[in-house]
């Protein structure tokens, strides 16, 4: 979406689906109804409904659920999937424990395992 | 489509949304133009504090009145969860050089009529945060600060201010501003001319190159900082942490993530800077700060990082302010990394200039024409 964007364009009455229910971002827990009600208030873009609900911000980072979100805000815009970006990756790619994270050297403990082994 | 309205707001940053919102609310007319999408700049990025303690006097007015007027309302005026707490900020300190500078805050802070407090005995800061480090000395105790959501708190006012009328405009750029007859009247994007006799710029860093087509300057840098985020784990605690010497601010957060971020000041030296990415020093750095206090969630798994760009200004102090030498033109900027917590009074008060009202807090302190060269 890199042309200039009138945030103000109306999609219309928001109809509720009987699938709007379904949780799509598990991590966060948030419904497709959530999502497609964010984008009827303006959110236009990926990462305005990430920020608004934090879709793809928790634990897994988007990993398995950004994908469906964009093809929701392509449903819901009407355009295609290719049009909504993707999320930025952010480091790290795997959870680090702050311990391990903030040191320059590798302690085991960190990794869950009794610290007497 | 039409590009006459009665106010521009250009920036749609917390500044920019709640400014456009009290403004769609008084029933007026209003444009935001904003450069990227909305909260993709700091708004979306900061540290979450809502915080009075630490500010320096000549801003702490606007922050007192926001967490006493502003704050503990807006999610339930605006009509969603913007996850507002308001538990206590808890600066602390490992060494002597600390303590000074908790003296100095807390002497004046004080004067304003502040309730902040300084705790000199481990048992009184052990009582407020069980789990902290043994070598801490001393820590300044803020109860009526808080923290909130600042991704949902400034979409949230994008969203009720656009339900009331606001027009937003996203991925356009300003390019110049042009007085007409002596007033601000026109603001040139690559999209066409607007027109407005008001003019409100709060664009963060991105003000500096705009003002400075009607002559004016902010002394403002451009730094960058970043944070992360942890797994979410159980309850630990409310308060907002920081560290008296500015090396970590830390809380968790309404989901049991805890957000945590600071400066390693380094990152200017880089020889790409700035440079919209994180590096690979300052977040780690930043954790190690962090558990030097809090050495128990060190086990805790980061999640991800991001940086973000302040817009720090030479005297450490924001500017918020009419300018009378461009009739209509009204500045929010250089908020110097702590501007999330008065962005929305900050929006409120440059509304009410813009409507020829009174600002309902002093801000005689953060005019636009303050920076002088020192004397000595």
């Amino acid at each position: 979406m890199s042309s200039i964007c009138d945030e103000t364009y109306h999609l219309g009455e928001f109809e509720p689906r009987p699938d709007d229910d379904t949780i799509i971002c598990r991590c966060e827990e948030i419904t497709r109804g959530e999502i497609r009600r964010a984008i009827h208030d303006g959110m236009y873009t990926i990462n305005e409904v990430k920020r608004f609900l934090r879709v793809g911000m928790g634990l897994c980072q988007g990993q398995s659920c950004i994908k469906i979100v964009r093809g929701i805000i392509a449903e819901e815009l009407g355009i295609p999937m290719s049009e909504v970006n993707v999320i930025t990756a952010r480091s790290p790619v795997r959870p680090v424990p702050m311990g391990v994270y903030g040191n320059d050297t590798f302690d085991p403990k960190f990794l869950g395992g009794d610290e007497d082994e | 489509m039409n590009k006459t309205s009665d106010v521009i707001v250009i920036g749609a940053g917390v500044v920019g949304c709640s400014a456009a919102y009290y403004l769609a609310k008084a029933g007026l007319k209003v444009t935001v133009l904003e450069r990227r999408e909305i909260a993709f700049g700091a708004s979306g990025r900061n540290g979450t504090g809502a915080r009075q303690s630490g500010r320096d006097n000549r801003e702490l007015p606007l922050a007192m009145f926001g967490v006493q007027n502003i704050w503990p309302t807006l999610g339930e005026e605006l009509g969603e969860d913007i996850e507002y707490v308001q538990n206590g900020n808890m600066r602390m300190g490992k060494t002597e050089k600390d303590l000074a500078a908790l003296q100095e805050i807390v002497a004046a802070n004080r004067e304003l009529g502040l309730d902040i407090r300084l705790l000199t005995d481990i048992k009184d800061i052990r009582e407020l945060l069980p789990m902290v480090a043994d070598d801490v000395i001393c820590a300044t105790w803020c109860p009526t600060d808080g923290h909130a959501n600042p991704m949902r708190t400034t979409l949230a006012l994008y969203k009720k201010a656009r339900a009331l009328g606001a027009k937003f405009i996203t991925n356009i750029k300003v390019l110049k501003l042009e007085k007409v007859a002596g007033q601000l009247r026109r603001v040139y994007t690559d999209d066409g001319v607007f027109e407005a006799d008001r003019v409100i710029l709060c664009a963060g860093y991105g003000s500096r190159k705009i003002m400075r087509t009607v002559g004016l300057d902010v002394p403002m840098l451009p730094q960058l900082t970043e944070a992360f985020i942890t797994e979410p784990i159980p309850a630990v605690t409310e308060k907002y942490l920081c560290a008296a010497d500015g090396s970590f601010y830390a809380q968790q957060q309404c989901n049991g993530t805890w957000l945590v971020g600071g400066d390693s000041n380094y990152e200017i030296y880089d020889a790409n800077y700035p440079r919209e990415v994180t590096f690979s020093f300052s977040a780690p750095r930043i954790a190690r700060f962090f558990l030097e206090y809090m050495p128990t969630l060190a086990g805790v798994k980061v999640i991800r990082s991001w940086s973000g760009l302040l817009d720090m200004c030479w005297d450490g102090c924001p500017v918020i302010s009419k300018v009378e030498e461009v009739p209509g033109l009204y500045i929010g900027c250089a908020f110097t990394g702590h501007g999330f917590g008065i962005g929305p009074a900050a929006g409120y008060v440059l509304a009410q200039m813009a409507m020829d009202e009174e600002p309902a807090a002093d801000l005689s302190g953060l005019r636009y024409d303050r920076f002088r060269m020192p004397s000595h």
